[in-house]
């Protein structure tokens, strides 16, 4: 991601390209050396554990003795015993996880998109208190994952939760419902909880987008006598698009990743594992550094080709818009 | 942190008065309730006597991330933790990162055996036991009296007094009243519990102690279908997420019949502010049937020694001494640990600073460890799949006897070359 935004923001004139100017050379020259240490960085701390990561995954390494490891190839992302298939990719529980990550990841993102957008309207609008509302509506994103996870926890608890409490002194529930222990409601129990964190977000960079809009087009609209909600569709939704898009892949990103959240509402529990959360339990639970090396490889992987579709889909639209 | 300081200040005045042979030695231990008050006076009478110095380190109260927090410590070799406080499960897991202490165990014959039997790992001893824990039965006295009902000598004498006093109880309007709570979330605590009901009807340990998985028996899956029939008719269907703590609550909320659960709830169920104060007794779990026999899971506590540890000595001294007899009755008496010493079951003053602990003697005799050494570095692997398997069975979506030829397949695999 930083180098591609890195890439575009220095200037390369195409029609010079072949017979640059010295003008031109000595402007690659400076630009290469103001991105230059940022580069370095990212080599050390992204590309050397990355590059580690990749390295583990094709040995045995194990966390008591990770001075002691042997080649072995593939054989913990799949490896034949005796006509038995094993290894990562034959493990239900890892597909399982990758389900469970990519559903999680769907349906949270979309319900925040869809109420970011709510609020980032509403936030948008003239009304008194409305910077009071703005400082308020950011509290859940500031407080830390772990902290608003532990709340959540005693909240939703069966016995001496507030959630339960409050539902059965409504008569919406017979019985206390055990929110992060059954496997029906636990993932929708997780899904919910970061929407209550992460729609802030969502609404931030929305309303960033909503403000730069120019007041012209709306009296335009009005003038014309359109109503509210085609406006809305015909040319708030559009013109926003960028942002939006930008937005959801941050937080698509963020998604993918999931591991605190999960691992305090429900601990290791496999109805609800996300891909982080199998890839720690296999390296410290397990030990097993190569295995959660090759877990980790397949994340990386599986996020890149997502993030790579998502661009892609988002830059083919953004080309026909403007023309 | 106060605390803290005055170790340290003490350290430093000690260090002036013995000169340069005195050493400090970090000791990882526990700060669950009294622990970390008891840990430290035994750990400053050493340091009196020595006249080397103790530094106390905390750890997470969470036994899972205490022993990722060690993994990660010993896995790169760092000695900044001399003496190590384990759990009973983990010298298979830990082992070879510890200094062996066979020249200096000569007395490891006079604790539990079941105990001395997990200090030992591939011949060699690892660690000395502490302290000892069980799995115990929590009854409520004045209940079964009420219903004229005997404490419960096996699994299906105790569904059928739970039914009784939970149908009787509800009748009298306690609508929220349940037979008997225990440990059902997907964690190591499961493992305890459901290894209880299967060693109870003869059902094996898992693992056998030559490395056999034998989980896959009809025995076993007999007891998984018990319990599994407690939920939603003598238990809640929350236990599937219940730890001790939460299963503590409804118990001493005066909520449940029966509860199983770890020594330590004694105390508090005893202590001024619960609700059922004095109208509680202990006994040994349930046999599976006539010709089972009474079993809990062996738990406890340990010390070991690092390899890595700069002053070996003294770190060695240290839990030698903390593991001793005299530190062990004075642990017993000031904290109501349980010692792992047998002679001091007999002890006078123990028993009179404890009464219920000549009866826990029984219980630790019998108690039954788990796979732990057999499996070595694995254990963590074996306890996943199988409380995850007993989960699943018990939240009915899986019929135990499959369930079992699942867990069999799924352990061997796990083994395929032998166990490390």
């Amino acid at each position: 991601m930083t180098s591609a935004v890195a890439q575009a923001d220095v200037p390369v004139p195409h029609q010079a390209r072949g017979r640059r100017s010295s003008l031109t050379r000595s402007r690659l020259r400076s630009a290469w050396l103001f991105i230059a240490p940022s580069l370095i960085i990212l080599a050390f701390i992204a590309g050397w554990p990355l590059a580690r990561t990749i390295w583990f995954s094709f040995t045995d390494a194990d966390l008591n003795n990770l001075n002691d490891y042997e080649f072995i190839g593939f054989e913990n992302y799949l490896a034949n015993y005796d006509g038995e298939w094993l290894g990562l990719l034959t493990d239900p529980d890892w597909w399982h996880s990758v389900w469970n990550t990519v559903w999680f990841t769907a349906v949270s993102v979309s319900i925040e998109t869809v109420l970011g957008i709510v609020v980032a309207l509403i936030l948008n609008a003239a009304f008194p208190g409305r910077g009071i509302m703005r400082a308020i509506i950011l509290i859940p994103w500031a407080i830390p994952t772990v902290v608003s996870a532990k709340m959540w926890n005693w909240m939703l608890h069966d016995q001496f939760g507030v959630i339960n409490d409050m539902l059965l002194r409504l008569g919406l529930i017979a019985a206390p419902i055990t929110w992060t222990a059954n496997p029906d409601t636990a993932l929708w129990t997780v899904v919910m909880v970061d929407v209550w964190k992460t729609t802030p977000f969502m609404a931030l960079l929305i309303l960033a987008a909503l403000q730069m809009l120019p007041g012209d087009i709306y009296e335009a609209a009005k003038v014309d006598g359109i109503h509210p909600v085609r406006v809305f569709f015909r040319v708030t939704l559009p013109l926003i698009r960028p942002a939006l898009i930008v937005a959801i892949v941050f937080r698509a990103l963020d998604a993918l990743r999931v591991f605190d959240l999960i691992y305090v509402l429900t601990a290791n529990s496999r109805d609800t594992m996300s891909m982080s959360v199998y890839a720690r339990q296999q390296l410290v639970d397990f030990q097993e550094v190569g295995v959660g090396s090759a877990a980790s490889t397949l994340i990386f992987l599986i996020i890149a080709l997502l993030i790579v579709v998502t661009l892609a889909a988002g830059r083919v639209r953004l080309g026909e818009d403007p023309r | 942190m106060s605390r803290m300081f005055a170790t340290l200040a003490a350290a430093a005045g000690l260090l002036v008065s013995t000169g340069a042979s005195a050493v400090e030695i970090s000791l990882s231990c526990s700060a669950l309730g009294k622990e970390y008050e008891v840990c430290k006076q035994g750990a400053d009478a050493w340091a009196k006597k020595t006249g080397n110095t103790v530094k106390i380190v905390s750890t997470p109260n969470s036994a899972t991330e205490r022993l990722a927090l060690y993994q990660q410590l010993l896995a790169a070799g760092a000695g900044d933790i001399d003496v190590f406080q384990i759990d009973v499960v983990w010298p298979g897991i830990l082992g070879e990162h510890f200094k062996d202490l066979t020249a200096q165990a000569k007395g490891l014959d006079q604790h539990i055996p079941a105990m001395s039997d997990v200090a030992r790992v591939g011949g060699k001893v690892v660690a000395m036991p502490w302290f000892a824990d069980a799995g115990l039965l929590y009854y409520r006295k004045d209940l079964l009296e009420k219903y004229n009902r005997p404490v419960p000598k096996t699994w299906a004498e105790l569904t059928e007094t739970a039914r009784i006093i939970q149908e009787g109880e509800r009748k009298a309007g306690k609508n929220d009243f349940w037979g008997y709570v225990w440990q059902g979330r997907a964690y190591e605590g499961l493992t305890t519990n459901a290894l209880e009901w299967i060693a109870s009807n003869n059902g094996g340990t898992i693992v056998n102690d030559t490395g056999e998985v034998t989980i896959e028996n009809p025995n076993a899956a007999e007891a998984l279908k018990t319990a599994a029939g407690w939920v939603g008719t003598v238990t809640p269907e929350g236990v599937l997420n219940y730890t001790e703590e939460e299963s503590r609550g409804v118990f001493q909320a005066g909520n449940a019949a029966f509860m199983r659960n770890w020594p330590y709830a004694w105390a508090l169920a005893q202590g001024a502010d619960s609700a059922i104060k004095d109208k509680v007794g202990i006994a040994p779990l349930p046999m599976g049937g006539a010709d089972g026999r009474h079993a809990g899971t062996l738990g406890g506590q340990l010390l070991a020694v690092s390899k890595y540890s700069k002053n070996a000595d003294a770190a060695t001294d240290l839990a030698m001494y903390l593991t001793g007899q005299e530190e062990q009755k004075r642990r017993a008496i000031e904290g109501s640990f349980n010692p792992t010493i047998l002679s001091l079951y007999e002890d006078a003053e123990i028993t009179k600073a404890s009464p219920f602990i000549g009866s826990l003697r029984d219980v630790f005799a019998n108690a039954v460890p788990r796979p732990s050494g057999v499996t070595g570095e694995n254990y963590n692997k074996v306890s996943t799949e199988f409380f995850n398997t007993v989960h699943q069975v018990l939240s009915k979506r899986a019929e135990p006897a499959q369930a079992l030829t699942r867990l069999d397949r799924d352990l061997k695999r796990i083994k395929r070359d032998g166990w490390k």
